[in-house]
């Protein structure tokens, strides 16, 4: 043997004996020892007596729970306020619940004042809150009142700093000391100590606030709002960052940080400590001690080195490569770089003892984040490794989740807000946590809709139910009054003949009365038919008639056969989340215009499924009429032919999936069939019957006539309005479609379930 | 440092280096050094403990009576009151808990002590009967050490779980001269009954400095949110009395109030409902003409009428519970036991466990100012969902309050996990009731992503020998645009792969790796060669299939990133007369799976395949050289939920199952073979996840009278 090695090997000897005598803890859990220590281990003493101990209180102290207490539930809870006043305010004491019994959950933006312009931000919010479905104009209805002075900088050194805030709330007539009002908060507090008050009395006001702390927060009554940037965008917004799932992460880094080392100072303690983590292969952590004017006054004998090294590694680089990002509180709890990580997919190792995490009441942080801490930095490299490679997957799905579904805007941020002081006013009819974690997100689920689980679309295979097992056929008719056109009666006929069909519901568009019951066909199944109004969204109006979690939409002049829905509804329960349907559209980006096109030509790909004849979930009618403002339904009634644009942008917006297309015989009706109304119809439009099938692959433009063009125009514009009010496009387009397993086989017809189709 | 969680092999499982002989004889010296150590260690560290047991813990048995008595000078030190602005970043030792392994922390138990002040009066009673099944229940736990020195937690043996049957003084000079004590700092206290006559505090007022409490009855302004520990109030009821399960559904009554001591203003309330809603609502109250002998406890009265408390819990679908003196109420207990749904009427109570349990899952809260409402609102929720809050409400009993023991260790369990947040225990893990667990799948790619197209996809063939047909499927497969990487498992051992220079020269890397064992589960094994999220599975005599229709299928795929998306498809079906599983193979209107001869899906499912594939399953397949394309479907389902898509039309395949075993003719005993492979992955799986469905995917324009050309998979479907 070699002395070096010798050598080598004695120190390793060494070291390891040494790692035994003092590692002994750890050693102990070792399982080969549990057995004798289980005899050693001294446990609690199993008493000789211990059946004949008393219990802590008889059962009788138990129910009777002392005397029923002097004072009244009503006087107790007037106690409750005197005594802890507001700064310990919680909804019962300093909220007035009556004001938002009568006209639901209303909020009132105070008018803006002249010369009291507000910053960007502000103005972005308070324009989200406009755009809520929540917004009144009218004060006397309002539960909720927003400011219209800009309180989110309240840095006094800082340029936005409004000042004399105290006298002009005073000065506010519906202040009412701060009753009902919520207030919105970035920055606090100043150098040195960035402490949490705003700086004026906001009385019993709510706070929606950064950077809140544990401390000053008033849980169920105050409201953690994340830090943005003021190029935040106001709608839309971003997607996530993540493009692949894979396991184990395949990122360069496992853990990175850069920023600044405050030297001096609040929340230097954590700044400072970051680098000892740095190892330069996995794990990067760089600071620079360049900020502010005087740093130099401060530098220590790192700086230098430290600051070379920092000029190496680009930000954004190591966001976008490496699985964690550590989130170390600044000078306040919250800083910018939290969003940007999630954002990034980089999962955010928060160093950041005592801050209230955002909206912490509905996210559930753990599933998206490790919530280190400050004191335990040096662990955070071993914490973060030994996390198993399939949570790293999910907690990275879940930061583009919550990302995407509370984040990405301002007016994501708002409606967040404001969605959580809702949930608090009729907590009976609120989202559990589960809704609020789990995907599409808590805005997209309405408790007014149902609070069970089954009752949605999104949540079959987390809770193990299934669709109901049969569906509602709905059917839009604007036939002349008096008598019911052949396709109708057709349609009719052929939609009853399914084996899932549970009833049809006609919805008789048509300011003339519907045909007396006489007059309508005999079907096995019950037909109802509701006066509708003629209003184009109106189809989409959550009726009470519709049973049934799938809806079958149908025009009257739609033609189907029994089969083509039996396929098309078994296809639906496999994706009960999604629009199923038969003739389809498409969109692209039209480069030269600079706009999106739209296409019902014959093409590879689809992204809109006309509601003619499409089975949905019948919860998309609630979130077309309820969660849509009111403005975007007037801008489908009042353009000819959107209503189906706008139900298909919904559904993907709220999926992230395409449609999805299934087999459809030929004679199909033609995609440019008229929507006509009543009136049109009486201009003489030809009977649907005689109508000629066109050329399957004629754009609409070219369909003779002007009403095809300005109907084909008045699409692509509406197209392009609904991607400007949803600020992105959300159509995902599909290149398949479902056909039944044999469809066009070379198998003989009678091995076939649904030889009809290859007609 | 060790990891709890294993580390993967990502390397492949050829490769295991041969040692040399010389190195081998210092690597079993060093070992048995080592070994040698360890054991020296071992009696070191152990030997002196067992032998130094001291009077207080002897095990032969002892009363609560022969315990030692502590005198409590008048003057010794009373603890600060407790400080609201406690959390645990600021009054808590981390540093006590350490980083360790098994992420669990270690806690004390300090020995019983009977105090007594200086005239010689006991402070309170010695120990209650629930108080010693709490420490028992610690002490039997995976949290439990005999070491102060290595706890992280302290459990002090005082017991103030009632407040009213100490004298608050003494306990807090008591609890002051605990060894440990240090302000209170990790000592942890549990009480049940809080405050006292008139007011009622809302927590413990004994004196407790930094110590963390474990309170039932907590309001919002005596919590400090993240510190302490809601509990419930433990009703001993529930060990006497045993209410089995029953089954969800309509019951007699709508509303029951069964509570003995309501303020009468809730009375009044309560008794105008009644009056509005008739025989639905029954309010109970206590009896007042029972005869002798009979425990009042136990019986409640409507007028003349008597009911037997708890079982007539058992007869409505909701029960009031309301705040009494206190905010927290033993009726909880009894009411989620009867599997009655609680409406909780108790403005800022803070619910048992409420840091992890969701109690919109299990309860109706409703604002003391909203009383009147009650009955519309509890009447508005659907009953599907009234259904499941009744056997929700029973799960929570069943595992957070039936006994000492799961209010212990939920406690502990809460602490833990705020102190190793990321092992912590998932919502769903603290809320699903088994049922749940068990029919809910939690899909792990359940991000909705569209995988971008440029990333490709590599195509994995796994070969023996059968080299000319290996380059033809090469060269075809080579012709698919989103083709990104080729790679060829080599799984045969006793031969060479070809020469490099023989290979065909494709446009994309094309990697060999060679296996250590003819295995069929090497196919699924995550090689890191594989860079794309796609994986196309093909056996090497699939050379029928055109590049459009693998063009296509990856698009399919990249549509439906988290299913199998293959080509041909197979059915399970009940075979009613044999009473199990059957294989079908026939040309058949649905399809449940398909086969891995040729299908694309996500790599993450060879990580799946190859390390967390449930039973002997990965075992069994590589030693019967069958099914492990049906094992992978199972896997699929079984995770996802949901059914594999089949892609394009039926094809004249040449058997694909026949090519894991060589020569095979498609033949009945294959067939039965492939049936039992079914049924005993039913069996191990404890399920059938497998979905039936009718449809396949086909290009939006397939078979359309549309010009061939114009189309984007033009030739699909040809024979």
């Amino acid at each position: 043997m070699q002395t070096r090695k010798k050598y080598i090997f004695l120190t390793f000897l060494a070291s390891w004996l040494l790692l035994f005598l003092f590692g002994g803890d750890q050693l102990r859990r070792f399982s080969f020892f549990s057995g004798r220590k289980a005899e050693a281990r001294r446990n609690w003493p199993r008493w000789t007596d211990r059946s004949l101990l008393k219990s802590f209180a008889d059962t009788e102290e138990l129910q009777r729970d002392g005397d029923p207490s002097l004072l009244s539930p009503r006087e107790r809870r007037a106690a409750w306020l005197s005594v802890y006043g507001s700064s310990r305010c919680r909804m019962e004491t300093c909220f007035d619940f009556s004001r938002c019994e009568k006209h639901g959950f209303k909020v009132f933006t105070y008018p803006q004042e002249q010369g009291q312009p507000v910053s960007e931000t502000y103005g972005k919010i308070l324009s989200s809150i406009e755009r809520s479905r929540y917004h009144t104009a009218n004060a006397e209805e309002a539960c909720l009142f927003i400011l219209s002075i800009d309180t989110l900088d309240r840095d006094h050194l800082s340029g936005q700093y409004v000042r004399n805030v105290d006298e002009k709330i005073r000065s506010f007539p519906l202040w009412n000391g701060g009753r009902n009002h919520l207030i919105f908060n970035l920055y606090s507090g100043t150098w040195p100590d960035y402490a949490g008050d705003v700086g004026f009395d906001i009385g019993q006001a709510m706070l929606a606030k950064a950077s809140f702390d544990t401390q000053s927060f008033r849980p169920g009554f105050d409201i953690s709002i994340p830090l943005f940037s003021k190029d935040h965008p106001q709608r839309g917004g971003d997607r996530g960052w993540l493009s692949q799932d894979s396991v184990p992460p395949k990122k360069k880094y496992l853990l990175v940080f850069k920023g600044k080392r405050y030297l001096t100072g609040i929340g230097s303690g954590t700044r400072n400590a970051l680098h000892h983590i740095h190892n330069g292969k996995d794990i990067i952590s760089l600071t620079t001690c360049k900020h502010g004017k005087d740093w130099e006054k401060h530098k220590d004998t790192r700086c230098d080195k430290d600051n070379i090294d920092y000029e190496r590694f680009d930000y954004q680089e190591l966001l976008h490569n490496s699985t964690f990002c550590i989130v170390p509180r600044g000078r306040r709890l919250g800083s910018f770089r939290f969003l940007e990580a999630l954002q990034a997919a980089c999962i955010p190792v928060l160093l950041s003892d005592g801050w209230e995490l955002p909206f912490s009441e509905a996210i559930d942080w753990g599933k998206a984040a490790v919530v280190g801490s400050e004191r335990l930095l040096l662990q955070i490299p071993s914490a973060v490794r030994c996390i198993h490679p399939e949570r790293v997957l999910a907690f990275q799905q879940q930061t583009q989740f919550l990302w995407d579904a509370y984040f990405s805007s301002v007016d994501k941020i708002v409606h967040t807000t404001l969605e959580i002081i809702k949930d608090r006013l009729s907590p009976h009819r609120s989202r559990s946590r589960f809704l609020w974690n789990a995907l599409p997100g808590g805005l997209l689920v309405l408790p007014d809709f149902s609070t069970h689980l089954g009752d949605f679309p999104f949540y079959y295979l987390q809770h193990g139910y299934s669709p109901s097992r049969k569906f509602t056929a709905f059917i839009r008719a604007v036939s002349q009054a008096g008598s019911l056109s052949q396709p109708i009666l057709r349609l009719i006929q052929a939609v009853s003949g399914s084996q899932y069909c549970a009833q049809i519901v006609v919805l008789w568009s048509c300011e003339k009365p519907p045909p007396s019951s006489g007059k309508w066909p005999q079907t096995a199944v019950p037909l109802t038919v509701i006066q509708g109004r003629r209003q184009l969204s109106h189809r989409f109006f959550p009726f009470e008639a519709i049973q049934t979690d799938a809806v079958l939409s149908l025009d009257e002049d739609t033609s189907l056969s029994t089969s083509e829905v039996d396929f098309a509804f078994l296809v639906w329960r496999s994706f009960p989340e999604r629009i199923v349907g038969f003739p389809t559209q498409s969109h692209f980006w039209d480069p030269e215009q600079g706009r999106w096109g739209y296409t019902s030509r014959w093409t590879n790909e689809l992204s809109i499924v006309l509601t003619a004849a499409a089975f949905y979930h019948r919860y998309y009618h609630s979130l077309f009429t309820e969660y849509l403002p009111a403005g975007l339904r007037e801008l489908v009634d009042g353009l000819a032919a959107c209503e189906d644009i706008l139900m298909n942008v919904l559904v993907a917006a709220v999926t992230k999936l395409p449609p999805i297309k299934v087999t459809q015989r030929k004679q199909h009706k033609e995609a440019v069939a008229q929507q006509a109304e009543c009136r049109d119809r009486a201009a003489g439009t030809p009977p649907p019957g005689q109508r000629s099938p066109s050329a399957p692959h004629s754009a609409p433009a070219e369909v003779k006539g002007t009403a095809g063009s300005r109907r084909f125009s008045q699409r692509q514009n509406c197209l392009n309005q609904l991607a400007e009010w949803f600020g992105y496009m959300p159509l995902v387009s599909s290149q398949l479609r479902l056909d039944p397993v044999l469809f066009k086989d070379q198998v003989s017809v009678l091995r076939k379930k649904y030889p009809s189709l290859e007609k | 440092i060790m990891c709890a969680s294993a580390k993967y092999n990502t390397r492949g499982p050829a490769l295991i280096p041969r040692m040399k002989t010389k190195h081998r004889i210092y690597y079993i010296t060093l070992f048995s050094i080592v070994l040698l150590g360890l054991i020296a260690t071992g009696m070191f560290q152990f030997w002196p403990h067992s032998i130094e047991s001291s009077s207080d813990w002897t095990v032969e048995k002892r009363s609560v009576h022969d315990v030692p008595v502590i005198k409590l000078p008048a003057d010794s030190p009373i603890p600060e009151r407790g400080d609201l602005s406690c959390r645990m970043h600021t009054c808590f030792d981390v540093y006590r808990c350490g980083f360790n392994p098994k992420n669990k922390i270690k806690v004390y138990i300090y020995s019983l002590k009977k105090y007594v002040d200086e005239y010689g009066t006991s402070v309170s009673n010695t120990i209650s009967r629930e108080y010693n099944e709490l420490l028992t229940a610690i002490s039997d736990s995976e949290f439990y050490t005999d070491d102060v020195n290595r706890a992280c937690l302290f459990v002090p043996s005082i017991d103030v779980l009632n407040q009213n049957a100490l004298r608050i003084k003494e306990t807090a000079q008591a609890l002051a001269q605990l060894s440990r004590w240090d302000r209170g700092t990790n000592h942890l206290l549990f009480n049940m009954l809080p405050g006292g006559p008139p007011d009622y505090n809302t927590a413990l007022d004994v004196p407790r400095d930094r110590a963390l409490l474990a309170g039932g009855g907590f309001s919002t302004w005596t919590y400090r949110q993240g510190y302490d520990v809601s509990i419930p109030v433990f009703s001993p009821l529930s060990g006497e009395v045993d209410l089995p399960e029953r089954g969800p559904g309509p019951r007699r009554y709508f509303i029951l109030s069964s509570q003995m001591a309501l303020h009468p203003e809730y009375r009044l309330e309560l008794e105008a409902l009644q009056a509005e809603n008739g025989e639905s609502v029954l309010i109970l109250d206590k009896c007042t003409n029972l005869s002798d002998g009979v425990p009042a406890v136990r019986k409640r009265c409507y007028k003349n009428q008597v009911f037997d408390y708890p079982q007539v819990l058992q007869e409505s679908t909701f029960c009031v519970v309301l705040r009494g003196a206190r905010l927290g109420q033993a009726v909880l207990s009894d009411v989620l036991q009867a599997g009655c749904i609680p409406v909780i009427i108790a403005d800022s109570y803070i619910l048992p466990f409420s840091e992890v349990l969701d109690w919109k899952r299990a309860s109706v809260v409703i604002p003391e100012e909203k009383m009147p409402e009650m009955y519309s609102i509890l009447q508005s929720i659907p009953q599907r969902q009234i259904e499941e809050m009744q056997r929700q409400a029973r799960w929570f009993w069943e595992a957070y309050f039936r006994s000492m023991k799961a209010i212990a260790l939920a406690t502990l369990q809460i602490i833990n996990d705020r102190i190793y947040p990321y092992a912590a225990i998932s919502y769903e893990e603290w809320n699903d009731p088994p049922a749940v667990k068990w029919s809910s799948v939690s899909n792990p790619l359940f991000l909705p992503l569209i995988p971008p197209q440029s990333q490709g996809f590599t195509a994995v063939v796994l070969t023996y020998d059968r080299v000319e047909s290996l380059f033809r499927v090469i060269t075809e497969v080579s012709k698919v645009p989103s083709l990104s990487k080729l790679l060829v498992v080599w799984n045969n051992q006793n031969k060479n792969p070809p020469e490099g220079s023989l290979w065909p020269k494709i446009r994309v890397p094309l990697k060999v790796v060679r296996t250590a064992e003819n295995k069929l589960s090497n196919r699924f094994f995550p090689y890191d060669e594989i860079e794309t999220e796609a994986v196309l599975a093909i056996d090497d005599d699939i050379i029928m299939l055109t590049s459009d229709e693998l063009q296509f299928g990856y698009e399919v795929w990249r549509e439906f990133p988290d299913r199998l998306v293959g080509y041909p498809g197979r059915l399970h079906l009940w075979d009613h007369e044999m009473n199990k599983w059957k294989y079908e193979s026939e040309w058949t209107n649905e399809v449940s799976m398909v086969l891995t001869g040729a299908a694309f899906y996500h790599k993450y499912f060879n990580y799946l395949y190859t390390y967390k594939m449930p039973g002997d399953i990965k075992n069994w397949v590589d030693a019967h050289m069958n099914c492990e394309d049906i094992a992978m479907n199972f896997l699929v389902a079984n995770v996802t939920g949901k059914s594999v898509i089949k892609v394009t039309p039926r094809k004249k395949f040449k058997c694909p199952e026949c090519t894991a075993i060589d020569g095979l003719s498609l033949d009945q005993t294959h067939m039965v073979e492939r049936s039992e492979c079914i049924n005993k992955f039913a069996s191990v799986f404890g399920t059938m996840p497998l979905k039936v469905v009718e449809h396949r995917a086909d290009p939006v324009l397939y078979k359309d009278d549309f010009p061939e050309k114009l189309k984007s998979f033009p030739n699909i479907g040809s024979l």
